[in-house]
């Protein structure tokens, strides 16, 4: 049977060639590619700063994770540290970002399986994570937020506001823009003391729910030993027991410097691996609010001042000819990064994310190789779905996370 | 002028006129029906809206209340595909087997002491026959379809059904013992005398069993199966589309109005009030309380709504069960459970003195 790639379940465009015996899975086959933008190539053709803007539109629902992956690979050339304040305010939206993937996740997944309510409670906290991905970056979705050196600019004094209409009566109004008036770290702060009580609603939905549980207990079961050796990581590593994240095991940016923990689960079965993704969320919610807390004692510059690599300030340029010279350089030729290669990864959401960049020296990458976590998961479908019934083909796509703007790249 | 009607009302044959007076009552009771059915969608999509933090319908009509009536004008004007390998005169024909059953069955529905399409002693009878029709309907779709999506959705509502008639036959056989009649009317009237007396309490085990079988029956969440969305995208309807699909959609409404009907009648007294035997026969006398508060047609739609929520609520908090799940469930738990029950009660009725109870 052909399972998607127009199918309500398929994430995108999953296209699965199933074998089947009456209901129960004996072959699964998933084909990739049908969505294929070439971004590696394309990168090669582009001065290193325009295709940031690439990594976004890869896993659409982890935009700025991505990027950073690609922005340490090139710092990691440059042999570049930004400042501390910009490694901050990515750790803080790294961590934003985990949470609008495992909210999506965990509004997909129980859409998948059947629970309608939760995907639209997810959507409600997610409206507020795009809400401060807008205010910072002036995108909701696809932010190119993070450049080589920092981050593009320090986060707002104010955030936006609800303004009146027709449609918005006075109090709705009032109502809406309560936790707007200060600014977006504000904002972030409020946000992160509602999360935890979100996060407790999806649970009593879903955790000790009796069909849930039949649903996903048992289901799509890795060992630890199959899942290092089918190179699964992140999330869906965890959930099989095995205790291997990057931001503890190979910390980057001020990882270090912030108390989290990281929750493994013993069975690998899809009910672990959301419980697993379940405390990420409360841990990514420690972390924002330690970032916030930090943020907000220290200001400072949240670019590098090589100008080399960042463009310079507006009111320099009107007055000084090497800042303008600077600026007409790197808009039009980038810059050069010295002969060599280089491989950055980072904990995404779905797990290790790596950008492989080679460069012969010019104003281009010669190779960027992106390592996408979801690929090495989806290749196992096979092995996880074989003796499942089609209902549960959906619940292990669901606890997958796929995404195939990274497995097709 | 009064007169002058009667007169022409007499011309008529006196089998025309029972067919007549019979054709009124039908449609008394299936345009109300078809209203309430394209009023239940509007009700589920304001309810759940509510329910997931959104507001529903809002933009056709005031608050949207002209919603049901452009879904049903957009159905009627859109075309109805018929796939090229399907078998056609069993496509078309599949949603009117669905349908019919869900209208016909309400021949029989008592809605007050006195009103009635026909009051006939097979009724719960006829009732359990209509209702394991519709399967039919759903099966032919699925095979004429021929696509393998719709198949699987129809194998999967076929098993289906067949567990969950069962059990919901056997929770009838309990209604059965305990009214000593099949006529619904008779049931209704068995249970009078104060909600006490209504099978909820004593049958408690079978109206869950009922009631969750009722929700399988009808093909609601969380036994969706046959349609599952996810799993295999709509199931037994895949390939409908315009009317032939709106029927299947008014199907499966109109069968849960029949089966919350029938849950208010055999097991929470029908159009009896809950006040009955605690108010005094003085308060019952006054004019406009009385007639509120004592027994009536607005009390079986009461107790229909509320059993109609519950079947909106459950859509909103459950995920799916999976297949094979629901049949554990049918086979494993509610059918010993109704056995069970109904063996307590024949024993408790036939060879102990407290055999009241279920009376």
């Amino acid at each position: 049977m052909n399972f998607g790639p127009q199918h309500p379940a398929a994430h995108g465009v999953l296209r699965l060639v199933l074998e089947l015996d009456g209901e129960v899975v004996m072959r699964a086959d998933p084909h990739v590619g049908l969505l294929h933008r070439a971004t590696e190539k394309l990168a090669e053709s582009k001065p290193y700063n325009q295709s940031i803007g690439y990594m976004d539109r890869l896993d659409y629902v982890s935009m700025m994770s991505n990027e950073h992956a690609y922005v340490l690979a090139i710092e990691k050339l440059l042999g570049m540290e930004p400042p501390l304040r910009a490694q901050y305010i990515r750790v803080m939206f790294d961590e934003i970002t985990r949470l609008l993937n495992h909210v999506f996740w965990i509004g997909a997944h129980a859409l998948d399986i059947g629970a309608m309510t939760v995907f639209l409670y997810a959507f409600r906290e997610r409206e507020d994570l795009f809400d401060i991905y807008e205010a910072a970056t002036g995108a909701r979705m696809h932010a190119t937020y993070y450049r080589p050196g920092g981050v593009y600019r320090d986060l707002p004094d104010s955030m936006p506001q609800y303004l009146p209409s027709r449609l918005r009566s006075a109090e709705d109004l009032e109502r809406l823009n309560a936790n707007r008036q200060g600014s977006l770290l504000d904002f972030i702060w409020d946000f992160t003391e509602r999360f935890p009580k979100h996060v407790d609603e999806y649970e009593t939905l879903l955790t000790n729910n009796r069909i849930w549980k039949q649903r996903t207990v048992g289901i799509g079961v890795v060992s630890p030993e199959r899942a290092l050796q089918l190179g699964f990581t992140g999330p869906m590593l965890r959930g099989s027991g095995v205790e291997w994240d990057l931001r503890k095991k190979q910390p980057y940016e001020v990882y270090d410097r912030l108390e989290f923990d990281i929750p493994v689960g013993v069975n690998g079965d899809c009910y672990d691996r959301y419980l697993v993704r379940v405390e990420e969320m409360r841990q990514a919610n420690k972390i924002i609010r330690q970032c916030v807390e930090w943020l907000r004692r220290n200001p400072g510059p949240v670019m590098t001042d090589d100008h080399k690599v960042a463009p310079p300030r507006r009111e320099e340029m009107k007055a000084d000819m090497e800042a303008l010279i600077h600026h007409f350089k790197l808009f039009t030729e980038g810059y050069c990064i010295p002969a060599g290669e280089a491989y950055a990864a980072i904990e995404h959401p779905k797990g290790e994310f790596g950008v492989y960049l080679i460069s012969d020296g010019a104003n281009k990458p010669y190779r960027v190789k992106l390592r996408s976590a979801g690929f090495a998961h989806l290749a196992a479908m096979d092995e996880m779905a074989r003796g499942h019934m089609i209902a549960d083909v959906v619940a292990i796509i669901g606890t997958m996370d796929i995404v195939f703007g990274e497995i097709d790249r | 002028m009064i007169q002058f009607m009667l007169d022409i009302w007499n011309l008529f044959p006196d089998w025309s006129q029972i067919a007549m007076i019979n054709i009124g009552k039908i449609v008394l009771i299936l345009v109300p029906l078809l209203l309430s059915v394209a009023y239940l969608t509007y009700a589920e999509r304001k309810i759940i809206g509510y329910m997931q933090v959104r507001i529903g319908p809002n933009r056709v009509g005031p608050k949207g209340w002209l919603q049901p009536i452009a879904d049903a004008g957009k159905l009627l004007f859109k075309e109805i595909i018929i796939p090229t390998q399907a078998s056609r005169y069993l496509f078309v024909f599949a949603p009117i087997l669905a349908f019919a059953p869900a209208l016909a069955a309400w021949a029989v529905i008592p809605f007050t002491d006195k009103m009635w399409l026909t009051n006939i002693d097979a009724g719960l009878l006829y009732i359990l026959a209509l209702t394991s029709m519709t399967v039919y309907g759903v099966i032919i779709a699925g095979w004429a379809s021929n696509s393998k999506y719709a198949f699987l959705g129809s194998l999967r509502s076929a098993a289906q059904i067949v567990a969950y008639e069962i059990a919901m036959g056997f929770a009838l056989v309990g209604v059965l013992m305990a009214a000593g009649s099949l006529n619904l009317r008779e049931i209704v009237l068995a249970q009078s005398g104060g909600p006490h007396q209504w099978y909820l309490l004593p049958l408690f085990p079978l109206f869950l069993v009922y009631l969750i079988s009722g929700v399988a029956e009808t093909n609601r969440s969380p036994f969706d199966v046959a349609e599952g969305e996810s799993e295999i995208v709509a199931g037994f309807h895949v390939e409908y589309s315009g009317m032939t699909f709106a029927i299947f959609f008014l199907a499966e409404y109109a069968n849960m109005i029949l089966i919350s009907a029938l849950c208010a009648i055999m097991f929470l007294g029908g159009w009896l009030s809950p006040f009955e035997g605690i108010l005094p026969a003085k308060i019952l006398a006054v004019p406009v309380i009385g007639t509120v508060l004592g027994n009536g047609v607005h009390w079986l739609l009461l107790k229909m709504s509320f059993i109609l929520f519950c079947f909106l609520w459950f859509r909103a908090t459950f995920p799916r069960y999976r297949y094979d799940q629901i049949m554990r469930l049918g086979w494993k738990v509610f059918i010993p459970v109704t056995l069970v029950w109904i063996g307590v009660m024949g024993g408790v009725m036939f060879l102990t003195p407290w055999g009241f109870i279920f009376h």
